[in-house]
């Protein structure tokens, strides 16, 4: 799907820029999107360097394993795969609070780094895992408590009101939430039926594998 | 309610970076030294993101500059105004899940054009900030460690953004309407 939209973006642009005689736009816009996709990547740098550093520290503490042992069980229905204190729990947790408080410069390097726990138990490590399926989910509903960029833009326009939004955010955040939870366990269950037959005890065992190369095949098309 | 939210938002940081190193320090962890090599990886995977994200960014300008994003809106949004949504609003839905920057952009000009009370303004706000751009979460995250297939990652990302973006518009009309 993603390559069909990545082609898809450029086919459409041209045959857009063709119409329209917008040529040297086009060009343009394809050094304008690299630069941004360099620049907004170098930007990442100095927090993924931070957090992965004080990341490191919880988990040398031995912080991650406790929290992920403590609040795991709240997480746990979401992530059924991942074993009881692993590490990547842990990182789930922190990168949802993180989300909810709306600090998106703390949230993504700990949903990368919980990612990164998420591929060590990855049988492919080119195609994603149930669990990794399920913290991109939630984490492109970004579930959030407060809107802060939304409440600062609205505050410069001289906004009467400008936490106003703070509640209708947090109902259409909630229901996309709770869609992309649902979407998500229905695509699960979907891939599980069209799993060819095989041990039923993919619990504590690797569920992807004998999926792996079937998935490809029906997606790539 | 929204005060003592912000007030954990903003203590939440700093709080975390003092307490993570001392409780670390009680645990006999060399804090420093833990600090620079956990930080060590924290470069590669930004520049392993960088190839994805490049791809991503050229595909999505191309797409706008070329007037084809343009189009698309002018084609939708008569269609749904007939429901008493204002049709300014819609063109965010297309660009939200693809673009964080382009549709914080669209949602600050709506803002300073129908002011930040106005209908437009609120429904603008709301949509901007109940989802995260699908496209981009997807580039970097699994741009990081290295995943090509992502499954149907994507199709649930975009489920989402819609019924988001459908639920920002309903609460706002009931809300503020």
């Amino acid at each position: 799907m993603i390559n069909g939209i990545w082609l898809g973006m450029i086919l459409i642009g041209f045959v857009f820029a063709a119409v329209n005689g917008r040529m040297d736009a086009f060009t343009a816009a394809v050094f304008d999107g690299a630069k941004s996709g360099v620049t907004v990547s170098f930007g990442l740098i100095s927090v993924l360097v931070f957090w992965m550093g004080l990341m490191r520290v919880a988990e040398d503490a031995g912080l991650l394993k406790k929290i992920a042992k403590v609040l795991g069980p709240v997480v746990s229905f979401l992530f059924p795969d991942v074993p009881k204190g692993h590490p990547a729990i842990g990182y789930i947790l922190s990168n949802m609070s993180a989300n909810l408080l709306g600090l998106g410069n703390a949230a993504t390097p700990m949903g990368i780094k919980a990612m990164q726990e998420l591929q060590t138990l990855n049988p492919d490590k080119e195609t994603a895992t149930p669990a990794m399926c399920t913290l991109l989910a939630l984490n492109t509903a970004s579930i959030t408590l407060i809107p802060a960029t939304l409440i600062a833009i609205r505050l410069n326009y001289g906004s009467s009101d400008p936490a106003g939004i703070v509640g209708t955010t947090l109902a259409a955040t909630a229901v996309a939430t709770l869609a992309a939870i649902a979407a998500d366990r229905l695509c699960r269950r979907l891939v599980m039926l069209r799993r060819p037959p095989g041990p039923p005890a993919a619990r504590s065992g690797d569920p992807a594998r004998g999926a792996a190369p079937f998935q490809q095949s029906s997606l790539k098309g | 309610m929204f005060q003592l939210i912000s007030l954990i938002s903003a203590w939440a940081i700093p709080v975390m970076i003092t307490f993570i190193p001392l409780y670390a320090f009680t645990r006999k962890v060399p804090v420093y030294e833990s600090f620079v090599e956990g930080a060590k990886d924290g470069f590669g995977t930004a520049i392993a993101i960088i190839p994805h994200l490049v791809g991503m960014l050229v595909a999505i300008s191309v797409f706008r500059a070329s007037g084809a994003l343009d189009f698309l809106m002018g084609f939708i949004a008569p269609a749904l105004k007939g429901i008493g949504v204002p049709p300014e609003v819609l063109p965010l839905g297309l660009l939200r899940p693809l673009t964080g920057t382009g549709s914080l952009a669209y949602t600050t000009d709506l803002i300073s054009v129908h002011g930040p009370d106005s209908l437009i303004g609120l429904i603008a706000s709301t949509i901007q900030g109940s989802t995260d751009t699908t496209l981009y979460v997807l580039t970097v995250y699994f741009g990081a460690v290295g995943i090509r297939n992502g499954r149907y990652a994507l199709k649930v990302g975009l489920f989402s953004d819609l019924v988001g973006f459908i639920a920002a518009i309903a609460v706002c009309l009931l809300v503020f309407g």
